[in-house]
């Protein structure tokens, strides 16, 4: 089966964000980039079933700068066989993204689209359930547990108070929730032998998709920087404020 | 073969993010049992760190001298115990064999010695050889098809673990001096061959170094590395590669100690500032970030002359000289900074600044590498 993991080229994790002077979207200038940690589970998931024999080739996608392909070279490194850059400078949409990866699927077809459930940056969580609808597969989102045989892959997912288990007919679409596992490090000699892998570079134009969009940022801002406490004398002095200040009492 | 660019960083990069997230949360706990734990050892043999200096051919990764220490800068930033575990595969215990090797020896033991199955050691230091390293007394007699040796190695970095020894012996009694050493790759298993127990030590507790005792060993003359009387020789291209790799780590740790100071700095208040405030504290910071900064550069210049196949035995030198005296001053200076504080155990400064003591001592004592300079400066007329 062949497994297809699309990639996302993020602001690292471990970056404190900025917004931009003009407050126009986050400052990404000289910011450490990295691949969205749950792309990371998805690529991990990916090469454990092919570690298990039940997938056969793992095909990572990114849609993004020509910087993306270095997001692209980590999933190779991690045990991705090929990757395919669809290049643009564009920040596309979801809904853009889902078009771009139905049309890459299309010529692909992957037996199990596995994809993390969203990216670090805009928090969308939305283009696992878009490419799915587009594509009318099924679909199974935050997944903590995927287990293929066969033509079906069932899929526990994290909902709120407890687990809920799927079973979905293949080709399918699977997100992937923190939990499902933890990602390997790269090892050095995987990382060299990611240079030798093919990565095919396509333009958004190449299947017929208009990357423009539809959504207006108007403002972006920092979250309310946190103020300093007070220091009560006592008890009493404590519920009074929670009285009178606070108001939760 | 050099790396492109955006292989190098990411490599540069996985290596720094498992120092920062596998290795540095276990500082303290490796330096309370005097171990590495075994899973994290597998770890770094999963990553590939024992084979950063073996030739692709052989299952490593075949790393410039540039790029070597571009990962040792990396693996400094934590304490220097664990750098100490894949050290001597990188390094002094597999160089010999790399540079001086026959074919049929480097197939029979570099897969495994870039995969960290075996872990190698170099034995040259002896009780009465020390800096005076040419006056090796372990003798190696000619018997037949084997040799023999005799006598006594002393601190030998990871013998206890060690698969396979790169030892320097006597094989001519009456030439004095180096003409009469020869090195010999000697597997740990065979008979005769004993190792004592580890020494107690100042600093780097996690790493090893033990007596090596040879009675009698039978080595296959066939494991002779260079000819008779090349001991000398392969022992001192061994070094100049060490010495570069030992500089690249004071590097790395010094990068750290500026950085554990600043951040102490800006976080403290004594007198109602923070003590990075204090031009005498910015003192101590401007000059271990300038000395830090020449050591570096010195370093990666010294060993792209070497990957551009310049001797440099000059240069390696006068970069561990200049790094390890570098770090102590530096790793002094961050215990000045967090005062009291950096005399304390739980700040780690304490630790970081026995650990590099002796980086002015191994691989050659700062006074010997004095000595290198000035000989080699001699020599080339200025």
């Amino acid at each position: 089966m062949k497994v297809l993991v699309p990639v996302k080229r993020v602001i690292d994790s471990n970056v404190k964000a900025r917004v931009k002077p003009d407050q126009t979207g986050v400052d990404l200038a000289n910011v450490k980039m990295s691949m969205n940690p749950f792309c990371e589970i998805a690529v991990e998931e990916a090469v454990r079933m092919k570690e298990k024999g039940v997938a056969d080739e793992i095909v990572a996608v990114s849609i993004g700068p020509v910087q993306a392909q270095e997001t692209i070279r980590t999933a190779l490194a991690m045990g991705a066989d090929r990757g395919v850059l669809i290049q643009t400078d564009t920040d596309v949409e979801p809904l853009e993204v889902a078009k771009l990866l139905k049309a890459v699927i299309e010529q692909e077809a992957p037996g199990l689209v596995l994809m993390g459930k969203q990216a670090i940056d805009g928090d969308n969580n939305a283009v696992g359930q878009m490419l799915a609808a587009l594509l009318d597969w099924p679909q199974a989102t935050f997944a903590s547990k995927v287990e293929v045989s066969g033509q079906t892959v069932k899929v526990t997912r994290e909902v709120d108070g407890g687990l809920q288990t799927l079973e979905l007919d293949l080709p399918a679409v699977v997100t992937a929730d923190l939990r499902l596992n933890e990602p390997r490090y790269a090892s050095l000699p995987n990382i060299m032998k990611a240079k030798k892998k093919p990565i095919d570079v396509k333009a958004p134009a190449d299947y017929g998709v208009d990357v423009a969009g539809h959504l207006k940022v108007l403002k972006v801002t920092e979250p309310p920087k946190r103020t300093a406490g007070v220091k009560v004398e006592n008890a009493a002095e404590l519920v009074a404020k929670l009285k009178t200040e606070a108001g939760v009492l | 073969m050099a790396l492109d660019t955006e292989t190098r960083d990411q490599l540069i990069e996985a290596v720094r993010r498992f120092v920062a997230e596998r290795l540095r949360p276990i500082e303290a706990q490796v330096a309370e049992n005097d171990l590495v734990p075994d899973d994290v050892v597998a770890e770094m043999r999963d990553l590939g760190l024992f084979g950063l200096s073996i030739p692709e051919a052989y299952g490593g990764l075949g790393l410039s001298m540039e790029e070597e220490c571009l990962v040792a800068i990396e693996l400094g930033r934590t304490s220097p115990a664990f750098r100490s575990v894949i050290g001597t595969n990188v390094g002094i215990g597999s160089q010999g064999l790399v540079m001086f090797g026959t074919d049929e020896q480097k197939a029979k033991w570099l897969p495994g010695v870039a995969s960290g199955e075996i872990v190698t050691s170099f034995a040259l230091t002896e009780p009465e050889a020390g800096s005076d390293s040419a006056s090796v007394q372990t003798r190696a007699r000619r018997d037949g098809d084997v040799y023999v040796l005799d006598g006594a190695k002393r601190y030998i970095t990871n013998a206890n673990k060690a698969g396979l020894f790169t030892v320097m012996a006597r094989t001519d009694p009456d030439k004095k001096g180096a003409a009469g050493v020869s090195a010999f790759l000697v597997p740990g298993d065979l008979p005769g061959l004993s190792v004592g127990k580890p020494e107690k030590k100042m600093g780097q507790q996690g790493a090893h170094i033990c007596d090596v005792i040879f009675e009698g060993v039978r080595v296959p003359a066939e494991n002779r590395l260079g000819a008779e009387g090349e001991g000398f020789k392969v022992a001192m291209q061994v070094l100049d590669r060490g010495r570069l790799h030992i500089s690249a780590v004071c590097v790395g740790v010094a990068e750290r100690l500026i950085r554990d100071a600043v951040a102490y700095a800006s976080e403290r208040k004594q007198f109602g500032q923070t003590l990075a405030s204090f031009q005498l504290i910015q003192a101590m910071i401007a000059d271990s970030k300038t000395e830090a900064l020449a050591a570096k550069a010195l370093l990666l210049d010294s060993a792209r002359k070497r990957d551009a196949g310049e001797t440099v035995t000059l240069e390696a030198a006068a970069t561990k000289l200049f790094a390890s005296e570098m770090v102590g001053r530096v790793a002094d200076r961050a215990v000045q900074i967090f005062g009291g504080a950096g005399y304390v155990a739980d700040y780690g400064i304490e630790r970081l600044y026995r650990d590099v003591r002796i980086f002015r001592i191994y691989e050659g004592t700062s006074q010997i590498q004095q000595l290198v300079v000035a000989r080699e400066t001699i020599k080339r007329g200025g």
